[in-house]
């Protein structure tokens, strides 16, 4: 894998075979000593433009547990604040002889234009960029529902069959996109809920049905639900009237968590608006996977950085 | 391009059962024994000498697997490896005497990086290594205990282990390699 | 002291005839078969197509205020390049050209270049504020005899402010030329709105932020009697509801750009910014919408908008990036790519399209005049059969910006005329001290 850039790249064995070097990350976590020296001499560069804590120390913890040299380099009290360019930072990159750069940035497409630009040598990892995509959080998000689903067996194993509702802003969700395309190629079947407002006007040829009601999505039983954060900012542009009236058709509330079966998967990228999008007892609740997401989110991200630095470079 | 067969199917057979007699011989029995195959073969192997030494000795002989991909130091001159799983006995490794299970042991960096793939696991109370073919040309200080043959090669050879749970037919044979090319002659066997 | 005659000889006239051309003093003095008179430079033009000059009303010549992009001299030898004569400078300059010495000063560093007549376009607002409107009869009645008013690069947005304009504009026979995008549906737009956009995660700019403005101009021109031009027509409805609007007999003309012509959305795939316009590459069916528009006249003209960059404004992430194309070096062969070679309309109608019609729209006299006798020799000579894969070095001003860099186009134009001086002869560009003192010269005179 030369570069990570979006999951609609990925083919079905590309993308089982991401979720199974995962496993066997995870597999190496439980062992007395955690740290691999798999990627001992190389050098990770977290690119963070945007402030995202979370992604930022998952993907440090990632590439430390393979024992590459990290480097922060955020943008806040950077030169980045003072205007130098994407080009510049980049080439400064290259310069330190990083092998890859994992880049979170608030402009859909950055990372295509760092791995297409010729500033840069590394892999290129996108760790969400603007409203276009966050391909290793569909990862971990597939690796966990593959790990509740199928258990021990998940290896070499898709999500053929599996319903997955994702509720919420998927107009401005890099998740909601990265994650349509890799659960496609997985086999399973995504359904988009949310307000109008919220949901893109066309998505002619998407591997994706649409739905404006959460509670007749949710009679169909779907194996997973998906929330998203809601901003509340939205509710200043207009896209709904209050965080109360969306949350009472949207919010996966106490009452739809009752209703939902035992096995019904209950997931969330965080930080959650415990209140809004979720109440606070379906995102504690057994069927909840929102820790299990963060846990596997080092073992996808070693996964990646694995497949990315460790053999020989393709072209 | 001629392949050369030097084991026949009843040749490993013996070879394994010898293997099972000497680990139970220099361990003194079975107690605390761990027998650990690294993929994809040493594992097939692995498993047949844990269940002769069971059969020798009486005693259940915990075995499992260890895969050292994460722990080479030549990643990046190959295309990339997809790990395979590793699975320990749950009795875990530690005060156990480890026997290392390899189909062809060559250069020795295999065993190097299965010794700090142990380390990271457990601290076993010694580690022993058996091979079913020794081809030579080792680059550093490892030495097989239990060895089925012996088998003097040049580099630009290619020794093929096929084993019945995994290719369907049981030999080990000795090519010519295509190109001679001594830096793509792997440890283990083509697979 | 008169220019040396000139000579063209055997060229394709639009029409589709073949007849030598004779210039004398920066005017045609013959067309048909004539014989050169002694020391009269000859022009081989066997197999070459003749347009008269072409016009474009839509150029950013970024002087002053970005000369870093381009210069009024750069841009000019741009146009000259492309087979141009006269050019129309947008008035989003730096300062804005807003009053009557501002856009005197562009007439002017016009003059200094001699590539190609510089004829400003005003400002409609102040300050392209859309608050309250420039000097816009001062403008006219100045050196620069401006008609034509745009605050392109905004949307003159405000209903009545833009009622107002095209109501003060009819004083002198001026018209109001709109960028047509109502702003509040468009803001943050990356991209047109729709699949692509959406995969992308590029905010959309839907079509019908410029067709509401279209229709509600039209009937703004309609109500008060004026004249409106809309500057790059982008989709099918606005095709549609200008088409409507001239069967009503509203006052309406339009301009669609080469690249709307040619590139469709999908290019944005790539994040590559050259691709990075407003309003944005479109669908397949606006293009073949805005192709059957000019084919039939709904849409009267092609204008360039040439929008030079510098490089950093380009180099950059997507939705970082500044929108805009050069485009006065490709005009030409893109046309003939998307309509010529088509068999939508023929070389009559691009010099209709191409000159002509932009003159009178832009009320400039002597620009855009036929291949006859009398008629200001503004003259461009085309290899139509020629094809190139368009290069850097086909880019002759200061900016490299083009969507166009690698692929292969037809046509090469091998001279330019303007006012009987060749800017552009065997396909490349004469030196600045030898045009600028010929035209110079002819101005002096005639």
């Amino acid at each position: 894998m030369r570069h990570l850039l979006s999951t609609r790249d990925l083919s079905r064995d590309d993308a089982i075979h991401i979720l199974d070097v995962a496993e066997d990350m995870a597999d190496t976590q439980t062992r007395e000593v955690r740290k691999l020296p798999t990627l001992r001499g190389k050098t990770v560069v977290n690119l963070f433009f945007e402030d995202s804590t979370r992604t930022r120390i998952s993907f440090e913890a990632a590439a430390k547990r393979l024992s590459a040299d990290v480097i922060n380099f955020s943008a806040k009290g950077s030169s980045v604040s003072k205007g130098e360019s994407l080009k510049d930072t980049a080439q400064t990159l290259e310069e330190m002889g990083a092998d890859a750069v994992v880049i979170r940035h608030g402009a859909s497409g950055a990372p295509h234009t760092l791995a297409a630009s010729g500033w840069i040598d590394a892999g290129i990892v996108n760790a969400g960029d603007g409203t276009h995509e966050h391909p290793t959080q569909a990862l971990l998000d597939a690796f966990t529902m593959r790990r509740r689903i199928h258990g021990t067996a998940s290896r070499g194993r898709g999500l053929d069959g599996i319903t997955v509702a994702i509720v919420g802003d998927i107009l401005h969700s890099r998740v909601a996109r990265s994650n349509v395309w890799l659960l496609s190629a997985l086999g399973a079947r995504t359904v988009f809920v949310g307000p109008p407002t919220l949901i893109p006007l066309d998505l002619t040829g998407w591997p994706a049905e649409t739905s404006y009601d959460l509670d007749a999505t949710l009679a169909t039983q779907p194996e997973v639900v998906m929330m998203l954060r809601i901003q509340t900012e939205r509710m200043k542009d207009a896209f709904f009237p209050s965080p109360h009236e969306y949350a009472r058709r949207w919010g996966l509330d106490d009452e739809r968590l009752a209703r939902l079966g035992p096995d019904t998967i209950v997931m969330h990228p965080g930080p959650m608006n415990r209140g809004l999008e979720i109440s606070s007892r379906a995102a504690d609740s057994p069927q909840s996977t929102v820790r299990e997401q963060v846990a596997n989110g080092v073992s996808a991200r070693m996964a990646v950085l694995y497949l990315l630095l460790s053999g020989e470079r393709e072209d | 391009m001629g392949a050369r067969i030097v084991l026949q199917h009843a040749d490993i057979s013996r070879a394994l059962t010898r293997i099972a007699h000497e680990i139970l011989e220099s361990n003194r029995g079975a107690d605390d024994l761990v027998i650990l195959g690294i993929p994809t073969r040493g594992v097939v192997l692995a498993r047949r000498i844990a269940t002769l030494v069971s059969e020798f000795s009486g005693i259940d002989v915990p075995v499992g697997s260890l895969d050292v991909t994460m722990y080479r130091d030549d990643l990046s001159r190959h295309p990339t490896r997809a790990p395979s799983p590793t699975s320990i006995p749950p009795r875990g490794v530690d005060g156990a005497t480890v026997v290392l299970v390899d189909d062809v042991l060559y250069s020795g960096r295999t065993i190097r990086a299965a010794l700090d793939a142990i380390g990271d696991i457990g601290r076993p109370r010694a580690v022993r290594l058996a091979a079913l073919v020794d081809r030579g040309h080792r680059e550093l200080p490892i030495r097989p205990d239990f060895v089925g043959k012996n088998l003097p090669s040049s580099p630009s050879e290619r020794i093929y282990v096929r084993l019945e749970d995994v290719d369907g037919e049981e030999s080990v044979t000795i090519e010519q390699g295509p190109t001679g090319d001594q830096g793509s002659s792997i440890e283990g066997s083509a697979s | 002291m008169s220019t040396p005659t000139l000579l063209i000889r055997g060229a394709t006239l639009p029409d589709g005839a073949r007849a030598d051309i004779a210039v004398v003093d920066g005017v045609i003095a013959g067309v048909g078969t004539l014989d050169a008179s002694p020391g009269a430079m000859i022009i081989d033009a066997d197999g070459l197509q003749a347009l008269p000059g072409l016009v474009d009303l839509h150029t950013h010549l970024r002087e002053p205020g970005h000369e870093d992009s381009e210069t009024v001299l750069t841009g000019t030898r741009a146009a000259a390049a492309g087979g141009f004569t006269t050019v129309f400078a947008m008035a989003n300059t730096s300062p804005v050209a807003d009053t009557a010495g501002l856009v005197e000063q562009e007439l002017a560093l016009g003059e200094a270049s001699g590539y190609a007549t510089v004829q400003p376009i005003g400002a409609v607002t102040a300050g392209l504020a859309g608050e309250r409107l420039a000097e816009l009869g001062a403008m006219a009645s100045s050196r620069a005899r401006v008609r034509l008013f745009s605050d392109d690069g905004v949307c003159v947005s405000d209903p009545l402010l833009m009622r107002r304009a095209l109501e003060y504009v009819k004083a002198f026979d001026g018209a109001i030329a709109q960028h047509a995008q109502e702003p509040r549906l468009t803001v943050g737009a990356q991209m047109n709105e729709g699949e692509v956009a959406t995969r992308l995660g590029l905010a959309g700019w839907p079509a019908v932020a410029e067709e509401a403005i279209i229709a509600r101009d039209v009937l703004l021109t309609e109500h008060v009697g004026s004249r409106l031009h809309v500057c790059h027509v982008s989709t099918a409805g606005s095709v549609e509801i200008i088409r409507w609007a001239k069967a009503r007999g509203i006052d309406v003309t339009a301009e669609v750009t080469p690249h709307h012509l040619l590139l469709t959305e999908d290019l944005a795939e790539s994040y590559d910014a050259r691709f990075k316009v407003n309003p944005p590459l479109r669908s397949a069916e606006d293009v073949e919408a805005v192709r059957a528009g000019l084919a039939d006249g709904t849409i009267d003209i092609v204008a360039t908008d040439h929008a030079p960059h510098p490089e950093q404004h380009k180099d950059c992430a997507w939705p970082e990036a500044a929108n805009g194309m050069v485009g006065l070096e490709s005009a030409l062969s893109v046309v003939q790519a998307t309509m010529v070679d088509t068999g939508l309309i023929g070389w009559a109608d691009v010099a209709r399209v191409l000159s002509t019609a932009p003159a009178r729209i832009g009320r400039l006299a002597g620009a855009g005049a036929p291949l006859a006798v009398g008629s200001r020799a503004d003259i461009t000579l085309v290899d139509a059969a020629a094809t190139r894969t368009f290069a850097v070095g086909d880019l002759a001003g200061r900016s490299t910006n083009s969507p166009y860099l690698g692929r292969t186009l037809p046509g090469r134009v091998v001279a330019t005329l303007h006012r009987g001086v060749p800017t552009v002869l065997d396909g490349a560009l004469r030196p600045h001290d030898e045009v600028v003192g010929a035209v110079r010269s002819v101005t002096a005179h005639g």
